[in-house]
């Protein structure tokens, strides 16, 4: 039965869909970004669909706003230009495209048969901040401290592996491919 | 309500408040020529109408007739979609503003806001990370080494300052208890001691204001943070390719972004419509309203005349200030908001 | 009402875009861009399945995958940026020599 949500969620299917096939099919790397952002909005929507707003949210703000962001930002300072066609790309794509295909229709298949109609109904999880919150402070403590220290590592990770080498000869300079 | 009702309101709010927003855009231009004129003693925009009044007719007028010029060496599907993304994500974010209380219209009670979703302040925190897009794509879209510094600059300023905007706005959250704006705005109804209103600003957001106030600044890259469209540094920065319409686009952004920075201050820390009302009943009706402008009005006033006084940072100067001191200060209102609630 | 599976195939859709980008594109930002995208299709997973038997948990665990995506695209890019700095190329077939 058609219903709006029915609708709706194909609609932001297509694009999700869309948005993954362009990443694939797109050349310069920049296209392909964008397209992986149109994909994330598009999973926002189907996040809202299924009622977790806090979650759209935070992938729109996090993930679309500022991962993202960070991509987009290394791709126009290192300016490297759509991609070569080298021997190996073409035989992967002559051999994965259609093999990745096959897999995924067929593990499509084995879901739509072996699952019953249960609907998952519009707006079904209660994804209030006022539902998350009591659990990601009192269940999931213990993870989300761990995730702050993480970042601190990566935050420091990243700040070392992109600064500049150091030029004296005890460091050595970065030598150049010919 | 039926849904048809439902549906029909929702659009004529949604075309009332968009023509509402884009008249205050071309009136805050004339505003800031007027404001920033008397303050380097000459007069503003005076031959066209009264009071120069006029003007931003005559500004959009030559933006239509110019020539929309696209250089042949950029990247043109970026370069014409980067100022449309900038208009749109600065448009959208008017959606969740409320602006008084219900009305009351043949039995229904509408309210004043075109959408109240739960995430309000979610909503507009991800519209303005989105909006980092169009000044990045604009300044690398344009194949233009003066665009590319200038695009880059803007928005890693733009991102850097967007956590010290966020967690100004969360001391305000504790307070509130609730994403939505108006039970934000709800919860700063009446007053203490008799005279003193309940806004947030005088309820111990003080400082939450202060972070608040230089995150809008550096977000709307204005002065004194406007170094990546300062003329005498980057040319014009990411907007350098830009003609006529495109050019107007970002123009309306930049404006758009003040306006929306100006509405959730209003709504966050002044009380948003909230003022004494006096007098009958139709008059009390309009007040809130009035108030709510007057509010606005005043931050904006405040910006022009902050650009109009201080010169602008230098661009380690601005970075250190988003990283070393804005952050930290406003980490620590919100640990003493926290702790202030708590107890 | 939108049965489960269709969420499933979406999400397993996503997934295999994402394994395909991974195995068949040349340049390492467009790898590692594919990465993100099974990140999502499984984020799309866990939330479908948080929706379908009511645990609030799925949820919390796709905030905890985006946290960790972000730490990892900030040491990725990193590591890209390092690699381009000494070798001069982002195509990994090129990437090929242990030591310059």
């Amino acid at each position: 039965m058609i219903s709006v949500h029915l609708i709706l969620f194909l609609a932001f299917g297509a694009v999700c869909v869309a948005g993954a096939i362009n990443l694939l099919a797109q050349t310069h790397p920049i296209n392909s970004a964008l397209s992986l952002i149109a994909v994330m909005a598009a999973l926002a929507g189907e996040y809202l669909l299924l009622g977790a707003e806090f979650l759209a949210a935070v992938q729109v703000i996090v993930y679309a706003g500022a991962i993202m962001v960070l991509f987009v930002f290394v791709i126009m300072l290192l300016n490297a230009g759509v991609e070569e066609h080298t021997k190996g790309s073409r035989v992967a794509v002559l051999f994965g495209i259609p093999g990745m295909l096959l897999g995924s229709l067929l593990v499509a298949w084995v879901v739509l048969r072996h699952s019953g109609t249960e609907a998952v109904a519009a707006g079904a999880l209660p994804g209030a901040p006022k539902t998350i919150g009591p659990l990601l402070f009192h269940e999931f403590l213990l993870p989300f401290e761990i995730t702050s220290i993480l970042i601190l590592i990566a935050i420091m990770g990243a700040v070392v592996l992109a600064s500049k080498p150091p030029t004296s000869p005890a460091g050595g300079p970065a030598r150049k491919v010919d | 309500m039926p849904i048809w009702l439902y549906i029909l309101t929702s659009v004529i709010k949604s075309i009332v408040v968009l023509v509402a927003l884009l008249t205050s855009i071309a009136y805050t231009v004339w505003l800031e020529r007027k404001v920033v004129g008397h303050m380097q003693n000459r007069w503003g925009p005076t031959r066209v109408g009264p009071f120069g009044l006029l003007q931003p007719a005559a500004d959009g007028l030559k933006f239509l007739f110019k020539e929309d010029l696209t250089p042949p060496h950029v990247y043109k599907p970026l370069y014409i979609a980067a100022p449309l993304i900038a208009v749109i994500f600065a448009l959208t974010s008017i959606a969740v503003i409320p602006f008084g209380n219900s009305v009351t219209i043949f039995g229904y009670s509408i309210p004043l806001q075109v959408t109240d979703v739960n995430t309000g302040l979610l909503l507009i925190l991800g519209v303005t990370s989105i909006g980092v897009y169009g000044v990045a794509l604009a300044g690398w879209s344009s194949n233009n080494k003066y665009s590319l510094l200038g695009g880059l600059r803007a928005s890693a300023q733009m991102v850097s300052y967007e956590i010290s905007l966020g967690l100004s706005l969360v001391g305000v959250l504790i307070m509130a208890g609730s994403f939505s704006l108006r039970e934000i705005v709800d919860s700063q109804a009446g007053h203490f001691w008799g005279f003193i209103p309940r806004w947030n600003i005088f309820h111990g957001q003080i400082i939450g204001f202060f972070c608040y106030l230089m995150a809008a600044y550096a977000e709307t890259n204005r002065i004194p943070f406007d170094l990546p469209e300062a003329e005498t540094e980057l040319v014009a920065g990411y907007h350098t390719e830009y003609s006529a319409m495109k050019f107007a686009m970002f123009f309306m952004a930049e404006y758009a972004n003040m306006i929306t920075v100006a509405c959730l201050a209003t709504l966050l820390f002044l009380g948003g419509w909230h003022g004494p009302l006096f007098g009958p009943a139709i008059l009390q009706a309009i007040l809130p309203l009035f108030w709510f402008g007057a509010k606005i009005f005043a931050f904006l006033f405040l910006y022009i005349w902050v650009r109009g006084t201080l010169p602008r940072f230098r661009y380690d100067q601005l970075m250190a200030f988003g990283w070393k001191f804005l952050l930290p200060l406003s980490l620590a209102n919100l640990i003493a908001t926290a702790i202030a609630v708590a107890w | 009402m939108v049965p489960l599976s269709y969420y499933l195939v979406l999400s397993g859709f996503l997934f295999a875009c994402g394994v395909t980008g991974f195995l068949i594109k040349r340049n390492i930002i467009t790898i590692f861009m594919s990465i993100e995208l099974m990140l999502n299709g499984v984020n799309l997973s866990f939330v479908a399945f948080a929706a379908h038997w009511h645990a609030l948990a799925g949820q919390v665990f796709v905030f905890f995958v985006m946290v960790v995506a972000a730490a990892e695209a900030a040491v990725g890019l990193a590591i890209i940026i390092a690699v381009y700095r000494t070798r001069e190329t982002l195509n990994v077939d090129q990437v090929n020599l242990l030591k310059l």
